[in-house]
């Protein structure tokens, strides 16, 4: 029984119709390039990405000055490693030496040497290092609040926040066994559906931080990759010098959805900016930021309408978008999950029993599980949810969740 | 019994006339409860590598499944909860289950041989740490069949997302706690046996690299496998027993775990590489017939990499926020690691230097292995650069370095140590010519496999992920194809030990020309069952 679960996982049929079926267009392409111009190269990525802030710039200047001078040492050793494979082969009659075994000064040279070019090396990263450590002094600063798996901005002096999330659909992703059936976009596995805006040439400080488990915010050109770490706060900075579209991802573990939580990061000019600002206070609301005393992730504003009367139709139909947005992935369009760790929810009790059981789970998690809270969904979007959850698949209790219930159960 | 009694008698000891006349054979060939009751370093110093090279392929086949869906950008064959299990068991079962037994395995069969004695120090606890690891790979093979499978966090724990896990994870714990008890019963009776069973004149700056090197890995082990075992014990009561070690909201700290357990976990990476050091350099001067050079520096280089080791540990954690001092301080330790190691590097060509040397297969390795841990090290003190090792922290660039150090650097001193010794374990000899063909197959895929993952992480690519943006897909087609010749290219050197067991040509005493050490000296091709009761004396 438990073998034939973990059979499920393993789609050996799956894999040999992907190696099968798989195009070997783009394969052939970069072969062709290899061997035909090397212009064309510049597609294929094989150094760090352009830098745009003041410290990727010196990250990129250490990173060449490294290379190259472990290059030339490269060389070096290389030559002498190969010149005494080639000259001292017994083929070629060599003879050995063998009383050439010790010399104090050699080993003396070689120790020096390295310590020499070490503290050449250590001399600029220093610099580095030290400013990137500087905090101080920023023009704006944004707390960063991962969660399994996404990341929650707030912009504490404009006094907003809001979700980031991946937004490639899962159609373009596929499941073992069910191959994707959307081709996949130019930015698969890097978009999301709220783009985090900073202004140009703005010292920005990150205020990082996690609510569940230890993720990191890592946008290669932006000089940073800081962790959050669940009940402390560590901050890092940017200044991006360049208006453009920057992406990331999320870089330590942190379960199932590690690979799909990325973070995407535009600047804009000043002008561009406020009136980002603007939009977003009034989109997601203003007094919705996180602040350091309520801490606990609050329900998106947008769309909020706690007074709203569902029809079991119109829920079912919100429903199955929320459902499609948050819970898929681990619960599956079947409904019927992936036991034990993420249990079916056709034919649940806890789905098919009472209102209230429900929503307690969807609010406040299952500790010790990744099931997650959900507290940060608005009412609208959870009473949808639960009431797509209790009328389909199996499930036909003919229950409807309503936003005000919601609202009533965040209160206790 | 009195056989145990000969084997624990002083080396010094020269009369030992006691031992005569008993069966020496009475738990020896040809009885199968000999697998479970032999205390002979030989038989012990066996199992251990059969174990270690079926626990290779467990965690190769592992790499394999996941570079199969890294194939191609997409969900195709594993689902993304399995893959980051399988990058788990994956690194556990390659370090705990591979590369330390197999390390063992020829510290328990050459170690006596070498320093003239006849046998460890401890012959039963060295059968016990042989099979305490069975139960402990149990346990990690059937964590994947509990509810919630195996363990997904990493093979690095980290909470809270390591609280997160199922019964598979407090397996893992469980089955960490035996494999270290395992490896500090082992130290034990490597470092007994090291510093009082030497033959009479086998003073300790006479001994073999090989044993050298194994003294201060074995203290390495001694000193952190207790402060792993420590961090999964308070992993393990946060999990079950309402404790706070690593839970803010109980007044712990995430980041104190990583502290401990890269505390633990720098030593360790040299655990997995000083033995590998101590083969090549016994290796290189037998093939160049000519004297290791520099040995006493060897020796020192040796023992300040281990130093060294035990400072360095917040470089696996840059990115966590420590402050600008402690990043300093671990930078410039770990920099500082590149001069030891430097200095191992320049006597190996060294020794080569002026030497006449021919290319049997146990040299090819040892020079793949000069080459590939050479670039491998360059790649580490790129990555000890803090600021550089920001943008590269947890990226495929990681994970191409630790391969580079880890695959040409202690398995390929693993694969030059069999072909070297398998004359003198079987008495006969392997076959050059698949020898040379598993040495050119794997050099070339290696490279394959994992030169590209430098572009992966250099353009930020995150490590343990099992679906990846669409620039990255060359480069992870490339390296896939590369890996599955790897792995297929091992089966060359099973078919190649096999073989050499069941039918290759008889070896002499002394297969190699430049061999020198007492195994090749004073013992016969296969050596004998009991070897060494009269130590021999050294001038």
């Amino acid at each position: 029984m438990q073998k034939a679960m973990n059979m499920k996982f393993l789609n050996i049929k799956a894999c040999c119709a992907a190696i099968k079926n798989y195009s070997l267009a783009r394969f052939s392409t970069l072969l062709l390039t290899i061997f035909g111009s090397t212009a064309a190269w510049a597609d294929y990525d094989v150094n760090i990405l352009p830098p745009v802030t003041p410290i990727s710039n010196q990250i990129y200047g250490l990173h060449m000055y490294i290379l190259y001078v472990c290059a030339v040492i490269f060389i070096i050793v290389f030559a002498m490693m190969f010149y005494s494979i080639f000259k001292f082969r017994k083929s070629a009659g060599a003879k050995p030496d063998v009383n050439f075994h010790e010399s104090t000064l050699i080993e003396i040279i070689w120790t020096i040497i390295p310590f020499i070019i070490l503290i050449a090396m250590a001399i600029p990263a220093t610099k580095t290092v030290l400013d990137m450590k500087d905090t101080s002094n920023p023009d704006l600063t944004i707390k960063v609040t991962a969660y399994q798996w996404g990341w929650r901005y707030d912009y504490s002096a404009e006094d907003f926040g809001f979700y980031s999330n991946l937004s490639t659909p899962w159609s373009q992703i596929g499941q073992p066994g069910s191959p994707a059936t959307e081709a996949k976009g130019k930015d698969y596995l890097l978009e999301v559906d709220n783009i985090v805006v900073v202004p140009v040439n703005k010292r920005v400080r990150l205020l990082v931080t996690s609510n569940d488990v230890i993720h990191g915010w890592y946008v290669p050109q932006l000089g940073v990759n800081q962790y959050g770490i669940p009940g402390f706060i560590k901050d890092a900075w940017f200044k991006a010098e360049k208006i453009g579209v920057y992406k990331g991802q999320c870089s330590q573990i942190c379960g199932k959805l590690h690979g799909y939580m990325p973070i995407t990061v535009e600047v804009k000019s000043e002008a561009d900016y406020a009136k980002w600002i603007k939009d977003g206070q009034a989109k997601w609301g203003k007094g919705a930021a996180l602040t350091a005393s309520n801490s606990a992730p609050k329900a998106d504003a947008a769309a909020e309408d706690s007074a709203k009367k569902f029809t079991l139709a119109e829920a079912k139909d919100h429903g199955e978008k929320v459902y499609a947005a948050n819970c898929v992935a681990c619960h599956q369009l079947t409904g019927k999950g992936m036991p034990p760790a993420f249990p079916a929810l056709s034919g649940s009790k806890v789905v098919q029993g009472p209102m209230d059981a429900q929503i307690g789970v969807l609010l406040n998690g299952r500790p010790g599980t990744a099931m997650q809270s959900f507290a940060r969904l608005n009412d609208t979007d959870l009473a949808a949810v639960i009431t797509y959850t209790k009328n389909s698949w199996d499930n036909n209790t003919g229950k409807i969740a309503q936003p005000s219930d919601i609202k009533a159960a965040r209160k206790i | 019994m009195a056989y145990t009694n000969s084997t624990t008698a002083p080396a010094s000891a020269h009369d030992h006339s006691h031992a005569d006349g008993h069966d020496h054979d009475d738990h020896g060939p040809g009885s199968w409860t000999r697998i479970f009751t032999t205390t002979n370093h030989k038989d012990i110093g066996s199992m251990y590598l059969w174990f270690s090279l079926f626990m290779f392929f467990v965690g190769g086949s592992m790499a394999l499944l996941m570079r199969l869906e890294l194939f191609q950008p997409g969900l195709q064959v594993l689902q993304p909860e399995l893959y980051n299990s399988l990058t788990t068991v994956h690194a556990l079962i390659m370090i705990f289950g591979a590369v330390m037994p197999a390390f063992t395995g020829f510290a328990n069969w050459l170690i006596p041989m070498q320093i003239g004695a006849a046998d460890m120090a401890f012959p039963r606890m060295n059968n016990w740490s042989f099979w305490l690891m069975i139960p402990a790979a149990i346990l990690l093979f059937a964590s994947f069949f509990v509810p919630g499978g195996a363990a997904a966090s990493g093979w690095t724990l980290y909470p809270p997302l390591s609280i997160q896990g199922g019964l598979g994870l407090d397996m893992t714990i469980l089955a960490i706690h035996i494999l270290g008890a395992s490896s500090i019963m082992g130290s034990i009776n490597i470092i007994t046996t090291l510093l009082n069973m030497r033959a009479p004149g086998m003073t300790l700056m006479k001994m073999p690299m090989f044993c050298w090197t194994w003294l201060i890995t074995a203290y390495l082990m001694i000193a952190v496998m207790p402060v792993l075992a420590g961090a999964i014990t308070m992993l393990l009561t946060d999990r079950h027993f309402g404790t706070s070690f690593f839970n803010a909201a109980g007044g712990g700290d995430p980041t104190m775990f990583m502290h401990i357990f890269w505390f633990f976990g720098h030593p360790e990476v040299y655990i997995l590489i000083l033995p590998a050091f101590g083969i090549v350099s016994q290796i290189i001067p037998t093939f160049a017939r000519k004297p290791l050079f520099g040995y006493a520096s060897m020796v020192y280089a040796t023992a300040s990499i281990a130093m060294l080791s035990f400072i360095v540990w917040g470089h696996h954690m840059f990115t966590v926020g420590m402050p600008a001092a402690g990043q300093l301080f671990f930078m410039y330790a770990t920099m500082l690691i590149a001069v030891p190691t430097g200095v191992k590097i320049f006597n190996w060509i060294a020794t080569m230097w002026r030497g006449s040397i021919s290319f049997e297969t146990p040299m090819l390795f040892c020079i793949g292995f000069l080459c590939m841990f050479t670039l491998g090290g360059f790649s580490g003190l790129v990555l000890s650069i803090v600021p550089v090792d920001i943008t590269l922290h947890n990226t495929y660039y990681v994970v191409a370095h630790f391969h580079y150090v880890l695959f040409p650097g202690a398995i390929w001193g693993l694969m030059a140590g069999v072909y070297f010794w398998l004359p003198k374990f079987t008495g006969r000899m392997y076959s050059e010519t698949l020898g040379k063909w598993h040495f050119w197959l794997s050099a070339i895929s290696f490279n394959i496999t994992f030169f590209p993952q430098h572009f992966l992480g250099l353009a930020g690519m995150p490590r343990r992920i099992p679906d990846y943006a669409l620039q990255f897909a060359e480069w992870n087609m490339i390296s896939s194809i590369g890996a599955f010749i790897l792995g297929f290219s091992q089966l060359l050197f099973v078919w190649n030990v096999v073989s050499c067991i069941r039918s290759g040509e008889k070896a002499k005493a002394k297969q190699w020309e430049g061999a020198d050490s007492l195994e090749w000296t004073h013992l016969p091709s296969p050596v004998p069952y009991h070897t060494f009761e009269t130590a021999p004396v050294l001038k």
